[in-house]
C-alpha cells in the first residue's frame, strides 16, 4: 500500500492495467493462429503456468515477507502428482489436480512448520535447503526416472469436460485458472486475514501483543502458498509431458523470486509483468547468444540496484508523473 | 563391515567435513560482520579450481596452482565485493539473494566463456599420487589425508587470527556491535573487504583441494553452497565454531549415511524395501538433520553472543 494522498485514486489504475493485460492474454490464441507463430502459443501457455507461481510466491514474499527460496520444489510436487499416477495408468485429472495441491499443502505444512520458527536469513536459508531435499529425493527415486526424469505419456483426463490435448483449450484452462488465482489472492490479502499476514510483515512483534498468533497466520499463508503452486506444477507437468527434478533445483526457485521481484512485489498484476517479462527477455536474449546467462546475471543485479519496486512500479510511477503534468 | 571400509569411509567423511568446513568460514563470516548472505560464495570455490586448473597447466605443477591460484581467488573476491556487494549492505536480504543470483549465473557463463563448457581435469602430482598402508589390509590414499591436514590447518590458522589477533578482535567486535566498533574509529568497510576477500580465497582453497579427485566443472560452485547453508545453520550463522562443528558433523554423516544406511535401515524392515528407501533417505539425511536442529534449537548448535 502506497502512503501517497493519491493512492486512493490511483488504486482503479493497477486495476484497468492489469484487467487490459488479462483481456489481451484473452486475445492472444487467435492472433498467433493469425500470424501462423504456434510457437509462441507455447511461451504464452508456459508463462501463463509461470504466472500462477509466481503469483503464490508473490502472496507470501510480497504480502506476508516471507522470501521462500524453495518455491519450486512446490511446481515439482504437483507435476509428479501428474507424472507419478500417470506411470500406473491412471490419468484422472480430478485425481491429479487433488493430490497435487493436497501433496504441496501437506509438504508445506510440515517444512513451513518448521522454517517459520526462524526468520530473515535463517528462513531463507532453510526453505531453499529443503527445496533442495527435494530434489536430491527424486534424484534418488529410481523408480520414477531418478535423475532422467519421468514421461507422462498421456496428459491429464477431464472426460467430456476439457481436451487437454487441444492446445488453445489448454492454454484457455491456464488463463482461467490464473484469473481465479489473481482473484483468490487480491480477495486473501484485502481480507482481516490479509490484514495480519501484512501486519506481521511489517512488525510482528506489535501484530503479537494485539493478540494475533501470527505463526499460525503466516503458516497458513504458506501453506495455500503451496497449494496454489502445487496446482501450477499440475498444469506444467501436462504441459511439457515431462517431469524431472531439475524443474525442482533452487535455481528454478530463484528465477521465480526474480520474476515475482522484476514485476512488482506486493502487487496483484506484478507477477503476470514479471514472468512475461522474464520469458521475453529469455527468449531474445537466448536467440543472440549461447552466453546470455551473462547478460541475464548482469541484468538481475542491475535491476535490484536501481529499479526499485519492478515493472508495477514503474508503470504506477509512469502513471501518477503523467497525472501530475495534467 | 569390514574395518577397512569403514576408516576409508571415515577419512571420506572428515575429507568432506573439512571441505564444507573451507567454505563455510568466509559464508559465516561474512554474514557475521556485515549481515550479508552471499549465494556467489561457491562461485569462488570454483573459480579457485579453475584458477588453480589453469596455472597447473601453465607451469605443470599442482603446488604453483595452489600458490597462484589463491591471490588469484583473493582478487576475483576483492573485486566483487568493490563492484557489486559493497552498494548491497543496506539493502534487505531479499536484495541480497538476488544480486547473488545475478552474481552466480555471471560467474558461470563466465567460466563457461573462459574454460568452455566441458570440466577441467587436474592432474595429481606424483609425490601426492600413492598410497599409505598403516596395516596389512587397510589402504589410504595420500592426497585424502593432505586434503585434511590442509583443512585442519587452515582450521587452526583461521581460528588463531580470530581469537589471537588484532584484526580477529575486530572482526568479533564488529560482529557482535558494528556501530560501536565504527564509532570507536575503525574502518569497518574495509575490514569486511578484507573479509570477503579472504573468505572467497579460503572457499577457492577448497575447491583447488578437490579438483584433482573430481575436476574442476561449471556446477561445483552451486551444489556445495546448498549443503554449506545447511551447515552454518546447523552450526549457528556467525559463527566460526559453530561452522566447524556443522562441517565435520554433516561431512561424516551424509558419507556414512550413502555407505552404511541399508545396512542399518535392514535391522526394521525388509531387505528389498531398505535397498529401495536407502538412497533417497541417504541423499536427504543432512536436511533431516537440519530439520531436526531446528526443531530444538532454531538458533543453531553455536549461535554468536550477542546478536
Amino acid at each position: 500500500m502506497s502512503s501517497r494522498p493519491n493512492s486512493i485514486f490511483s488504486a482503479p489504475r493497477w486495476l484497468i492495467i492489469g484487467v487490459v493485460v488479462m483481456v489481451l492474454l484473452a486475445f492472444a490464441p487467435p492472433i498467433i493462429e493469425a500470424l501462423d507463430q504456434a510457437f509462441w502459443l507455447d511461451v504464452f501457455t508456459r508463462m501463463l503456468i509461470l504466472s500462477i507461481a509466481a503469483a503464490s510466491l508473490n502472496l507470501i514474499l510480497g504480502f506476508g515477507g516471507m522470501v521462500s527460496f524453495g518455491h519450486a520444489a512446490f511446481l515439482g510436487i504437483g507435476a509428479y502428482a501428474v507424472g507419478i499416477p500417470a506411470y500406473y495408468d491412471e490419468y484422472s485429472g480430478f485425481l491429479h489436480i487433488l493430490l497435487a495441491v493436497a501433496c504441496a499443502a501437506l509438504y508445506a505444512l510440515i517444512t513451513g512448520a518448521i522454517s517459520l520458527r526462524t526468520k530473515g536469513v535463517h528462513f531463507i536459508m532453510i526453505t531453499m535447503a529443503f527445496g533442495q531435499m527435494m530434489f536430491y529425493g527424486f534424484v534418488s527415486l529410481e523408480e520414477y526416472g531418478g535423475d532422467d526424469g519421468l514421461i507422462i505419456y498421456e496428459r491429464s483426463n477431464f472426460g467430456d469436460l476439457i481436451d487437454m490435448y487441444d492446445d488453445t483449450t489448454f492454454y484457455y484452462v491456464c488463463l482461467v485458472s490464473l484469473a481465479v488465482v489473481l482473484f483468490i489472492v487480491h480477495r486473501l490479502v484485502n481480507s482481516r486475514f490479509g490484514m495480519v499476514v501484512k501486519g506481521s510483515k511489517s512488525n510482528e512483534r506489535r501484530m503479537g501483543a494485539l493478540g494475533f498468533p501470527t505463526y499460525r497466520y503466516r503458516l497458513t499463508a504458506y501453506v495455500i502458498s503451496g497449494a496454489i503452486c502445487g496446482y501450477a506444477g499440475a498444469l506444467l507437468g501436462n504441459f511439457t509431458e515431462f517431469i524431472s527434478p531439475e524443474m525442482m533445483d533452487w535455481t528454478r526457485s530463484g528465477e521465480l523470486i526474480f520474476m515475482v521481484v522484476l514485476g512488482g512485489t506486493a502487487t496483484i498484476f506484478g507477477p503476470v509483468y514479471g514472468v512475461l517479462a522474464f520469458l521475453v527477455i529469455e527468449e531474445i536474449l537466448s536467440a543472440i547468444t549461447t552466453y546470455w546467462h551473462l547478460i541475464f546475471g548482469l541484468l538481475l543485479v542491475l535491476v535490484v540496484l536501481f529499479v526499485q519496486g519492478g515493472i508495477a512500479g514503474l508503470l504506477r510511477r509512469w502513471f501518477s508523473k503523467k497525472k501530475e503534468a495534467v | 563391515m569390514d574395518a577397512s571400509l569403514v576408516i576409508t569411509q571415515l577419512l571420506n567423511g572428515m575429507q568432506l567435513g573439512v571441505l564444507l568446513f573451507l567454505v563455510c568460514a568466509g559464508l559465516t563470516l561474512v554474514f557475521g560482520i556485515m549481515d550479508f548472505i552471499n549465494l556467489a560464495h561457491g562461485s569462488f570455490y570454483m573459480i579457485g579450481a579453475y584458477m588453480c586448473g589453469t596455472v597447473t597447466m601453465i607451469t605443470d605443477s599442482f603446488l604453483i596452482g595452489v600458490l597462484l591460484g589463491i591471490p588469484l581467488t583473493l582478487a576475483v573476491g576483492y573485486l566483487t565485493e568493490l563492484t557489486v556487494v559493497r552498494r548491497l549492505y543496506q539493502r534487505d536480504h531479499l536484495d541480497h539473494v538476488l544480486a547473488t543470483f545475478g552474481l552466480i549465473l555471471i560467474f558461470d557463463t563466465g567460466v563457461h566463456l573462459i574454460w568452455g563448457a566441458g570440466g577441467m581435469a587436474i592432474p595429481l602430482p606424483q609425490w601426492l599420487d600413492s598410497q599409505i598402508r598403516p596395516a596389512e589390509d587397510i589402504v589410504i590414499p595420500t592426497y585424502r589425508v593432505a586434503i585434511i591436514v590442509v583443512g585442519l590447518a587452515v582450521a587452526g590458522g583461521l581460528y588463531y587470527v580470530v581469537t589471537k589477533t588484532r584484526v580477529g578482535m575486530l572482526i568479533r567486535a564488529g560482529a557482535s556491535n558494528r556501530t560501536m566498533v565504527e564509532a570507536l574509529g575503525v574502518d569497518i568497510k574495509k575490514l569486511f573487504t578484507l573479509v570477503f576477500a579472504a573468505g572467497a580465497a579460503i572457499a577457492g582453497v577448497a575447491g583447488m583441494m578437490i579438483s584433482p579427485i573430481t575436476e574442476a566443472s561449471i556446477g561445483m560452485g552451486n551444489e556445495i553452497i546448498i549443503v554449506a547453508f545447511v551447515v552454518i545453520i546447523i552450526g549457528g550463522i556467525g559463527s566460526i565454531k559453530g561452522a566447524f562443528v556443522g562441517a565435520l558433523i554433516v561431512g561424516l554423516i551424509d558419507t556414512l549415511g550413502r555407505s552404511y544406511l541399508d545396512q542399518f535401515l535392514k535391522l526394521f524392515m525388509g531387505a528389498e524395501n531398505a535397498e529401495t528407501a536407502a538412497p533417497a533417505i541417504s541423499a536427504m539425511l543432512v536436511y533431516i538433520l537440519m530439520a531436526i536442529v531446528l526443531a530444538v534449537r532454531p538458533q543453531g548448535l553455536f549461535p554468536p553472543k550477542v546478536r
